[in-house]
């Protein structure tokens, strides 16, 4: 087995595009486990930590652009306030030294369908940046990037520079159903921003079907019930009724199966309560800041 | 491959490293340096918890290729001779080591907190050992262990963490 490390960008490109079989590992918190259990030997290794700034993020065109490489841990200490619905997610990964290590682009890579980041990503319509070095830079929009169980629409040559998600303009939530407080692959989980520029909810299922996946009737029918009661501009208390309903949608865009960690009826009920709580804390977070954050 | 790293402060080498082999292997197997424990592989224990460049990490979820050129510490770098490091007298005289097996990964893991929590509360020290399972004493020393080490060492302020 080679390993080969890469220390710029445009080597990793050509490592990859050379050698499409080898495998990327950055904080090795999936790879390693395949390894260690033999389940995996690649014919190479393609170590990602090395490269020049492949483990940073910037504000510079607007959003924030996440390099693959930083970790869940930097993710809560430095981006808790554009990011805080990502930064709630990644607080519920593994334990902190899982949270060292392990990125962002590296679950994205795995693309499970329990991969707690995606939750958030698909809330808050998060662009991949993937690129090769025979075809240049990609944009794929979130909700196209997963493409089965544990796969991603990268092509065998390319590899993810970035993940792009805008600052929040709103309150966001994160929340995830599982047997302890650390140390849990969820049993289902559920992401929420609210967009009140643009008088819309955004929705992300995590564990409750092949893929992660939006709510889109859910986000229908909060754009529209939200707005009908003018409850954006009144920041009026949210009715009961309308969270209700919009976790019981959110809960039929689930297709989950029954497995180790929880039957499928209990994952969609798991959803709706998880959608209709995360709904409520998101606005009344929206109501007491008066000010808005958009 | 060939690894070279520093371990608590002297370069190692090791020679014909398979690269997808982990520093905890790298450690334990070839640099003679058993502390750092091996007991899931998976990063669900936390025994094999090290820092590498400054960050507590599982050794066994680092390939060893990843390791070169690094900075690591292992648990073998906390006393000083016969000293032992304040964490690890806490440990002794609470009771915190039964087996011992986890007890490496507790005292890096417990190491991480109390240098950027000197004072931490009882919610902050069970977050961040999180990560860490014993299977003999039921965690109530360990976190006994870590209050006392805790309350000396802010006691003294002249004490260096160390590592
Ligand atoms: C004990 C334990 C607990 C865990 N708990 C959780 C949890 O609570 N929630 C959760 O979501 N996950 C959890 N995980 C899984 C894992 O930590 C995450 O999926 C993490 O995000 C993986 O990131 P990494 O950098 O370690 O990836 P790696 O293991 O290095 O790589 C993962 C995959 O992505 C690919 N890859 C990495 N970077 C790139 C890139 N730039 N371009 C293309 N491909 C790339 C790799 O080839 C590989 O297929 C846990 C793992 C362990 C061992
Ligand atoms: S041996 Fe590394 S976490 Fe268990
Ligand atoms: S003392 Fe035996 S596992 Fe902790």
């Amino acid at each position: 087995m080679d390993f080969l490390q890469p220390g710029t960008w445009s080597d990793a490109l050509a490592a990859k595009a050379e050698r499409p079989a080898a495998v990327p590992i950055a904080g090795g918190t999936d790879v390693m486990v395949e390894m260690n259990f033999d389940r995996h030997r690649p014919e190479a290794l393609l170590d990602l930590t090395r490269v020049e700034g492949l483990a940073a993020w910037d504000t510079d065109d607007g959003p924030v652009r996440l390099g693959a490489g930083v970790t869940y841990s930097r993710v809560i200490t430095e981006l808790g306030d554009r990011l805080p619905g990502l930064a709630m997610a990644s607080r519920t990964v593994g334990s902190p030294q899982i949270r060292n290590r392990g990125t962002v682009g590296g679950n994205l890579g795995s693309a499970s369908p329990a991969g707690d980041a995606h939750p958030v990503l698909l809330a808050t319509d998060a662009v991949v940046e993937v690129e090769s070095a025979a075809n240049g830079v990609r944009h794929i929009s979130i909700g196209d990037f997963f493409t089965g169980v544990k796969r991603n629409a990268l092509a065998p040559d390319e590899l993810i520079a970035a993940v792009r998600l805008p600052a929040a303009s709103g309150p966001q939530q994160y929340a995830k159903i599982g047997t302890r407080n650390a140390m849990v692959i969820a049993v289902a989980a559920f992401g929420l921003a609210l967009h009140p520029a643009e008088r819309r909810v955004g929705t992300g299922i995590g564990s409750a079907a092949p893929t992660p996946r939006r709510a889109p009737a859910a986000e229908q029918y909060a754009a529209t019930a939200l707005d009908e009661a003018n409850l954006w501009d009144s920041r009026d208390p949210l009715p009961p009724s309308i969270a209700t309903r919009f976790g019981d949608l959110v809960a039929e865009a689930a297709a989950p199966i029954d497995d180790v960690r929880g039957t499928a009826r209990y994952r969609v009920h798991c959803l709706s309560v998880l959608a209709r709580r995360t709904l409520l804390w998101a606005w009344a977070e929206y109501r007491r800041d008066e000010t808005g954050k958009g | 491959m060939r690894v070279s790293c520093t371990v608590n402060g002297e370069s190692h080498e090791a020679d014909d490293v398979w690269p997808g082999e982990s520093l905890l292997y790298v450690l334990r197997e070839r640099m003679g340096l058993p502390g750092s424990k091996n007991a899931c592989e998976q990063g669900e224990c936390g025994s094999c918890t090290v820092y590498l460049d400054g960050v507590a990490v599982c050794a066994c979820l680092v390939a060893a290729g990843q390791a070169q050129d690094s900075d690591v510490f292992t648990v073998e770098g906390l006393a000083e001779g016969e000293l032992l490091h304040p964490l690890q007298q806490a440990f002794v005289e609470t009771g915190a080591v039964q087996c011992g097996f986890c007890t490496p990964g507790l005292l890096l893991a417990a190491h991480d907190l109390l240098r950027s929590r000197p004072r931490p509360s009882d919610v902050e020290i069970r977050e961040a050992l999180a990560g860490n399972l014993c299977r003999c004493t039921g965690y109530g020393q360990i976190l006994d262990a870590v209050r006392l080490a805790a309350e000396r060492l802010a006691d003294r302020p002249s004490t260096q963490l160390g590592g």
